[in-house]
């Protein structure tokens, strides 16, 4: 069963925030887009985009830990960090290609997106008021991408 | 106390120092924040008589309560400076990832005052201040100057502040520009910044922002986010505020070839249906607003290929209609270059319709322009015009002291119609068709404000008969100043309004969710109301007196010719009528001045010796 994780579709982002804002909340009470295991990404003026775990197979990030700390739930995906092991040394940060990793510096530990499994949704989704983010296996992502090419295609056909 | 910091950081450019000033709850609970906090500290740093671009002049930044929280449309700033534009108060308000990085930073206030030896910019990185060599960004535009600090510092958390040319040349209506294309944009603050030879202001903040009850001020936000979804917003979600174009040519109060004209006959190709058809990129938002109202345009093909801004109404009627451009390529250009050269497009786009009038009246000649044609329409010399007016470069340099100098230097009935009060150049609702925006215009703090102002509401929402002045319309303008004031102090955009049910309860609400201060309603009521008079009693203070809170006369003497305000001018009479009944609503004297009884009961006390009656 591929894993679902959080998807952010850049023609819907407006590069509002909001999802730092909401996640950081949610995992450590308090405002703080640096300590957010969802990042937004804007590059002026008009590409905007979050990023979070993308629940990889055969993550590189629990292959680079030098100290086991990481490792992956064979059910929902999720990287799971054991604070006892982690030093907070930072090589899963270099190895990860999306930048989805978090080093907290009062903890000095690394935090990764867990998908709010302990709540309905993930925070972020739900603060997501424009519905740019959303849950989906990569079957799904795939699903709606070959839909949109033909709609688009389709749409062509029928102007021409 | 959450939230808050309270701590403002006194940075003085002249001996390269900064020192932090404490500042207690019972203070912030009085002034809260943005607008009405950045008057305060204004008042208080600013000494009487000071030379607007001289070192004295103190240029006060202030967050609020809500910056880097997830209360939606929070993360704003407001600066507040003596306008070198109007010799008055210059209080503005911009948005975005600076506000929030300020609060990061550590600080609900920045005071800058003094004059660097030669061009700085100022590197806020939390708790260290450091003063940096800028003669590398002299002379970049705005947009490139927050590239260039954001590489070196090789750290995209660092946000700018900034002015372009037109600061450095010290154009009375220079701009300061945040994280691009946002833009504290009114009264020449920029010139301030450039004044002191200060760049920008970098700021890199790190601490996070805790308030009182995370919880519940998470599930209030959520659904006011929601409800910004909804039919409240529509038209800031959809078209932006360029969709007032046809609405207002409909009033007939477009403001059209400077004010001669209410209804624009090639409205439709300026309109904000037809830019979302041909140039709309994309709908943005500024950090932490769910709306996303910013309308990012891009010209395809044609001269002018390549140009990309961001449109609003304001913009568009001032640079376009008022100029009388009905190519939109031409108002993205002419707006475009405002923004990188960092320069108030309202202010920018009124001066040079004044001056397209002077040209066709023969008043300014081809030669006067040097060699440019400037008629009604002709974009192409608009566009080089604003150019010079950002470097001072011929003509230019008259311009750039905006329409009422200008005015007064040329002369020969030219001042007639100089549409501006108080030095201000006018914002785009005619108030011969809009009779209580004429009352708001006329008596407004730091001019003809619209924002400050909201007393159009009442027009365009038909609310009253727009086209009279009576007496009853001076409640009305100050209980929309006061509205207008309150979401200026919480730091709240305006295109929210609509969401709340009642603004003063739900805003009391979300303040003590926030900060664990206790507020409430009236409370707030009394924040707005002591606002106001914190930026008149600035004001008075610099001189004003009952003469400055008047209409230009084209409005007052000229009817609008044709529309559905067709025949309408501003009686004298009526605006009389409407100033007096305003100052009795506002409980001041009927010269407009404040009783000492007025500023005690709203805890101005030492307002009250300085400038009471």
């Amino acid at each position: 069963m591929p894993y679902q994780y959080i998807i952010c579709d850049p023609d819907k982002c407006t590069g509002c925030q909001g999802c730092e804002l909401a996640c950081s909340v949610t995992k450590h009470g308090i405002f703080n887009p640096l300590l957010s295991r969802i990042r937004n990404v804007r590059i002026e003026p008009v590409v905007m985009l979050s990023v979070a775990c993308k629940l990889c197979e055969d993550p590189p990030c629990v292959i680079s830990c030098p100290r086991k700390a990481l490792s992956q739930d064979v059910e929902t995906g999720i990287i799971l960090v054991d604070d006892d092991l982690c030093d907070g040394c930072g090589w899963c940060i270099e190895a990860c290609d999306f930048g989805a990793i978090l080093l907290n510096p009062d903890t000095k530990r690394v935090e990764i997106c867990d998908l709010c499994v302990d709540k309905d949704e993930p925070e972020c989704v739900k603060f997501c008021g424009k519905e740019a983010l959303y849950l989906a296996t990569p079957e799904v992502v795939a699903q709606r991408a070959r839909r949109d090419v033909v709609t688009r295609l389709l749409q062509e056909l029928l102007a021409s | 106390m959450f939230a808050y910091t309270g701590k403002i950081l006194h940075v003085d450019l002249t001996n390269q120092t900064a020192r932090i000033q404490r500042v207690d709850e019972d203070f912030l609970k009085k002034y809260v924040g943005g607008v009405s906090l950045a008057a305060r500290l204004a008042y208080d740093n600013t000494p009487k008589g000071a030379d607007p671009l001289g070192p004295e002049n103190a240029l006060c930044f202030a967050t609020s309560a809500f910056g880097g929280t997830i209360v939606p449309v929070g993360n704003k700033y407001g600066v507040a400076a003596k306008s070198p534009l109007t010799g008055f108060l210059g209080d503005c308000l911009s948005t975005s990832y600076f506000a929030a990085v300020i609060k990061r930073a550590g600080y609900d206030g920045i005071v800058i005052k003094g004059k660097a030896e030669k061009p700085t910019y100022v590197f806020v990185d939390d708790d260290v201040v450091q003063f940096k060599d800028a003669a590398h960004l002299w002379g970049m535009e705005t947009f490139q100057t927050e590239e260039a600090i954001r590489g070196e510092m090789g750290d995209e958390g660092v946000r700018s502040c900034t002015i372009g040319p037109a600061g450095e040349a010290l154009v009375l209506f220079a701009n300061i520009t945040n994280d691009r294309g946002r833009q504290a944009g009114r009264c020449g603050l920029g010139a301030v910044m450039g004044s002191k030879l200060l760049k920008a202001i970098a700021v890199r903040g790190s601490k996070p922002v805790e308030v009182a009850d995370a919880e519940a001020l998470c599930a209030m936000s959520l659904e006011l986010a929601q409800t910004a979804q909804g039919t409240k917003t529509e038209k800031y979600r959809t078209l932006g505020t360029p969709a007032n174009v046809l609405t207002l040519n409909r009033m007939g109060v477009l403001p059209t070839r400077n004010f001669q004209e209410g209804v624009f006959e090639a409205a439709e190709k300026v309109s904000g249906e037809y830019m979302h058809e041909h140039y709309t990129d994309k709908a943005v938002a500024c950090a932490g607003c769910p709306i996303a109202c910013e309308q990012v345009v891009s010209v395809k093909d044609g001269v002018y290929k390549g140009a990309r801004t961001s449109v609003d109404y304001e913009s568009l009627f001032a640079l376009g209609t008022s100029c009388g451009l009905d190519y939109f390529p031409g108002i993205i250009k002419a707006i475009e270059l405002c923004d990188r050269l960092g320069m108030d497009t309202m202010s920018c786009g009124v001066t040079i319709s004044w001056a397209m009038e002077c040209f066709e009246k023969g008043i300014l000649t081809k030669e006067d322009f040097d060699g440019l044609e400037l008629y009604f329409g002709n974009h192409e010399a608009e566009a080089a015009l604003v150019e010079k007016i950002a470097h001072r470069e011929g003509i230019g340099d008259l311009l750039a002291e905006g329409v009422k100098r200008a005015s007064e230097k040329v002369g020969q009935g030219s001042e007639h119609f100089a549409m501006h009060v108080k030095g201000l150049e006018f914002a785009g609702y005619d108030p011969r068709g809009c009779q209580t925006f004429a009352l708001g215009a006329a008596v407004g703090t730091r001019g003809p404000c619209h924002n400050r102002s909201l007393a159009y509401e009442a027009d365009t929402h038909g609310e009253v008969d727009r086209f009279s002045g009576g007496p009853e319309k001076g409640q009305i303008a100050k209980d929309k100043e006061e509205f207008a004031a309150l979401l200026d102090t919480l730091m709240l955009c305006k295109f929210i309004r609509g969401c709340f049910k009642d603004l003063y309860e739900e805003a009391a609400q979300l303040y003590t969710l926030t900060t664990g201060i206790e507020m409430t309603a009236e409370e707030l009521k009394e924040v707005a109301e002591r606002c106001w008079n914190l930026k008149k009693a600035f004001n008075i203070r610099e001189g004003w007196t009952k003469d400055d809170d008047w209409l230009p006369p084209r409005f007052l003497e000229d009817p609008i010719p044709a529309g559905t305000s067709k025949g309408y001018v501003v009686k004298p009479d009526d605006l009389r009528v409407m100033i007096d009944a305003y100052y009795e609503a506002r409980g001041w004297t009927p010269e407009g001045l404040i009783p000492q009884e007025k500023l005690i009961a709203l805890g101005l006390e030492d307002l009250a010796q300085e400038i009471g009656v």
